[in-house]
C-alpha cells in the first residue's frame, strides 16, 4: 500500500540502490553536472553562457508554473523578473553605501521578495480572470510597468538604468565575486535550489490543485477549492522565483535597466518554455538552456537571428506542440523496449536531406536580407564559408534546388521513419 | 422534528424573460434518497446548479443542514458537506484517475492550499483515494489519464470524485445517462452502496432506476414541484400520470 504510493510519487526505491541515491539521485546528478561544467568549458564565453543558462532556467521554470502547471498564459512575466533585478540592485547599493553587512549570496532572495510583493499586488487584479482576459491583463500590466520604468527615474534610473558593484558587499570566506567563475557557481547554486523547490512545489496539495484548475476550473470549485485563489497563489509563487532569476541577472550584469521588463524578455521566456515543453517539469530547463545557447551562438553567426527564433517557434507550435520534452518522452517506451536504435537509424537517414532543405531556406533568408537591408555593402556574401552573390540568378537557383531537392528527399524518408516506428511498436507487442 | 438535510424555500430563477424555476419548495430529510423527475426542460439541472452554488437564485433561500447557503460560492458549499456530480462528464482530463479522485479528497483531508507539504506523503489521503478507487472498480486504471477512459468508466470516475470528499449530502445529475442496461444496473448498485448513511438527491430519466432507488420522489414540471411523495404515491397520483408518467405507463 505505502509502496504503491511511493511508486506513484515517483520515488521508487529499488531495494539494491541506497535510499539516498534513489530519492535524490537526479538532483545529485544535476549538482555534479553544475560543478563539472566550468571545468570542461573553461572559456570566458562559455562561463558567461552557462551563467545566463542558469538564470534562464530559473526564469523559465517560474513561468511554467503559470503556463504548464496552472494553464495561465502570461505575456508579461518579465515584470517580476525586472522588478526582482531592481530590488536586488537597490539593495546592493544600499548595503554598499550604508556599510550594512549583507553578503552577496543572499541578494537573489531580495529579488525574489520584490517579485513576490508585486506578484501579490498585480496578481490580485489579474488572476480574477482566466484564459484570454488574463493574458490581456498581463500584457497591459507589462506595458504599465515598462513605461513606468522610464517615468519614475529615481527608482528605475531612466534609460541608463541603475548600476551596482557586486564586489563591494560583505565578503564571506574571502570570495570577492569579481571573477565570472565565482558568479557562475553562485548562480548554479541558486539554480539548483530553485529547481528543487519548484519541483517540490508541483507535488504539494496546492501544486496538484493547480493542475486540477488547469484541466477543469469549474469542477475544482466542487471539490472545495476556489480556482481564483489557486491561480493567485500560483501567480505569487511564480513571481517570487521570477524575482530570484532577476536578482541573479542583476548580480551577473551588475545593472538593472528597462530592457529587463521588455516585451522581448516576456516573449523569450514564453518561447523557451514552449519550445522546451510546458507539459513536463524538465521541459523549460531544456528550452531555457537551448534558447540561451542559440541567443549567444546565433547572434555571432547572423544578424537576423531573431527571425530564426521566430521560425523555430512557429515550427514547434505547428509540428511539436509538446515541445522537445514531449518529443523525448514519446521515445521513452522505445528506449525501455531497447528498440530506440532502430528508430534513431531512420532519423539519421532523414537528417541530411532535412539539413539541406534548411540550408536552402536559410540561404534565401540571408540573400533577401542582404539585398533588402544591406544593399549598400554590395551583393557579395559568404554562407557557411561559401561565397555567394545575392544578385545572381545562379545563387537563387542553388537555393531553390536545395529547398526543393532537400524536401523531396526528406519527404521520401518519412515512410522509412513510419516503418521504423511500426516495427518498433510491433516488437513492443511481442514483448508484452 | 430534526432539521432537514436540505431545505429549499420559494426558489426562483429566470434567464432573461423566461422563468425556469418558479417558486420551488422542497425538503430533503437526512439519509433520505430523494429523486427529482420531470420532462425535459423542466429545470432539474438548473435546480441542481442553484443548490450547489453554480448559479444564484433570483429569490428564495436554501439551507443545508440548517445553515443558510443561498448565494454562496460552490467551494464554500462543498466545504459544508454538499457534493455534486454533473450530467455531462466533468473530470480533470489530463490528470491520472488516481489524481482525479485525490483532488476530491484533498480539501476534506485538511490539506487545503498547503504548499509546504508533499501531497504524496499524506498517507491518510492516499489510503482514502485507494479505498474509493477500489469501491468504484477503478483501481487498475489508477495511472491512466482520465481523458482516455471509456464512457462508463468516466461516469464512474465522475461519481467517485463527487463522493471522495466524504460529503454527507450528495447530488447526482443523471448518473446513468447514456449507459447500457448492464452498466446501469451496476451503477444503481453502486449508488445504493455509496449513499448508505448519506443524504442523496438524484435527477434521473430512467424510471426503473428511480422507483428502485428512491425513498421519496418529487415531480418537477415547468419549474414547479407538482407532486412529492413516496414512489407508490407518485405512481398513483393522477396529476403526475397526466403530466409526466402518462407516456411511460404504456
Amino acid at each position: 500500500m505505502i509502496e504503491a504510493l511511493t511508486v506513484r510519487g515517483g520515488l521508487a526505491a529499488r531495494p539494491a540502490v541506497p535510499v539516498v541515491i534513489a530519492r535524490y539521485g537526479t538532483w545529485i546528478a544535476v549538482a555534479v553536472v553544475f560543478v563539472v561544467l566550468p571545468l570542461v568549458f573553461r572559456s570566458g564565453t562559455a562561463l558567461t553562457m552557462m551563467s545566463l543558462m542558469g538564470i534562464s532556467i530559473v526564469f523559465a521554470l517560474s513561468y511554467n508554473m503559470l503556463l504548464g502547471q496552472t494553464g495561465m498564459l502570461s505575456f508579461g512575466h518579465a515584470v517580476y523578473f525586472g522588478l526582482g533585478a531592481y530590488f536586488a540592485v537597490h539593495c546592493m547599493n544600499a548595503a554598499i553605501t550604508s556599510g550594512m553587512p549583507v553578503p552577496l549570496p543572499i541578494i537573489p532572495l531580495v529579488g525574489g521578495l520584490g517579485g513576490l510583493a508585486f506578484a501579490i499586488v498585480f496578481g490580485w487584479v489579474s488572476t480574477k480572470r482566466s484564459g484570454t482576459a488574463f493574458a490581456m491583463i498581463s500584457l497591459g500590466l507589462a506595458e504599465l510597468v515598462g513605461s513606468s520604468a522610464l517615468i519614475l527615474r529615481s527608482f528605475f534610473g531612466g534609460e541608463e538604468g541603475v548600476t551596482t558593484d557586486r564586489t563591494r558587499l560583505l565578503r564571506l570566506f574571502d570570495i570577492s565575486f569579481g571573477p565570472q567563475i565565482e558568479v557562475y557557481y553562485l548562480i548554479a547554486a541558486w539554480c539548483l535550489v530553485c529547481m528543487v523547490l519548484m519541483y517540490k512545489f508541483t507535488r504539494t496539495p496546492l501544486g496538484r490543485m493547480c493542475n486540477a484548475v488547469r484541466d477543469n476550473s469549474e469542477r475544482a470549485q466542487f471539490v472545495g477549492y476556489n480556482p481564483q485563489f489557486v491561480r493567485f497563489l500560483a501567480f505569487c509563487v511564480s513571481g517570487f522565483f521570477a524575482g530570484v532569476a532577476g536578482g541573479l541577472a542583476a548580480i551577473h550584469f551588475e545593472i538593472a535597466n528597462s530592457a529587463y521588463f521588455s516585451a522581448t524578455q516576456s516573449g523569450n521566456v514564453l518561447l523557451a518554455t514552449f519550445v522546451g515543453g510546458s507539459g513536463y517539469f524538465f521541459g523549460p530547463v531544456i528550452g531555457a538552456a537551448l534558447v540561451s545557447y542559440l541567443q549567444v551562438m546565433l547572434s555571432d553567426v547572423t544578424e537576423i537571428w531573431q527571425l530564426y527564433f521566430g521560425l523555430l517557434f512557429i515550427t514547434m507550435v505547428m509540428f511539436a506542440p509538446q515541445g522537445i520534452a514531449g518529443l523525448l518522452m514519446m521515445h521513452r517506451p522505445l528506449w525501455r523496449r531497447r528498440v530506440l536504435l532502430k528508430v534513431a537509424a531512420a532519423y539519421a537517414i532523414a537528417l541530411p536531406p532535412a539539413l539541406v532543405m534548411l540550408a536552402g531556406v536559410a540561404l534565401v533568408i540571408e540573400m533577401t536580407y542582404r539585398l533588402a537591408v544591406k544593399a549598400a555593402e554590395g551583393p557579395h556574401m559568404t554562407f557557411f564559408s561559401v561565397p555567394f552573390a545575392a544578385d545572381q540568378p545562379l545563387a537563387w537557383l542553388t537555393a531553390g534546388i536545395l529547398i526543393v531537392g532537400g524536401f523531396i528527399l526528406f519527404r521520401l524518408t518519412w515512410s522509412i521513419i513510419a516503418a521504423a516506428w511500426v516495427n518498433a511498436e510491433s516488437r513492443k507487442e511481442l514483448a508484452q | 422534528m430534526t432539521t432537514p438535510a436540505l431545505e429549499l424555500c420559494n426558489i426562483r430563477k429566470g434567464f432573461g424573460a423566461t422563468e425556469v424555476i418558479r417558486g420551488v419548495n422542497l425538503s430533503v430529510k437526512t439519509c433520505e434518497r430523494h429523486a427529482v423527475i420531470g420532462p425535459n426542460g423542466a429545470g432539474k439541472s438548473t435546480l441542481f446548479n442553484l443548490i450547489s452554488g453554480l448559479m444564484r437564485p433570483d429569490d428564495g433561500s436554501i439551507a443545508l443542514k440548517g445553515g443558510d447557503i443561498t448565494a454562496m460560492p460552490p467551494w464554500l458549499i462543498n466545504r459544508r458537506g454538499l457534493s455534486r456530480s454533473f450530467q455531462v462528464t466533468n473530470i480533470f482530463h489530463r490528470m491520472s484517475v488516481w489524481e482525479n479522485v485525490r483532488a476530491g479528497v484533498l480539501w476534506s483531508a485538511g490539506e487545503h492550499y498547503a504548499f509546504w507539504r508533499d501531497a504524496d506523503k499524506a498517507r491518510e489521503v492516499g489510503a482514502r483515494t485507494d479505498r474509493i478507487l477500489a469501491d468504484f472498480d477503478l483501481l487498475d486504471r489508477s495511472d491512466a489519464p482520465a481523458g482516455i477512459l471509456t464512457y462508463a468508466e468516466q461516469r464512474a470516475l465522475e461519481i467517485a470524485i463527487t463522493v471522495a470528499g466524504g460529503a454527507d449530502v450528495i447530488l447526482l445529475d443523471e448518473p446513468t445517462a447514456g449507459m447500457s442496461r448492464a452498466e446501469t444496473d451496476r451503477a444503481v448498485a453502486l449508488i445504493r452502496r455509496i449513499s448508505e448513511g448519506r443524504t442523496l438527491m438524484i435527477v434521473e430519466h430512467d424510471m426503473s432506476v428511480i422507483f428502485g432507488l428512491a425513498d421519496r420522489i418529487s415531480v418537477l414540471v415547468y419549474g414547479e414541484i407538482v407532486a412529492s411523495g413516496t414512489p407508490a404515491e407518485i405512481r398513483n397520483n393522477p396529476k403526475v400520470r397526466e403530466a409526466y408518467l402518462g407516456e411511460e405507463a404504456h
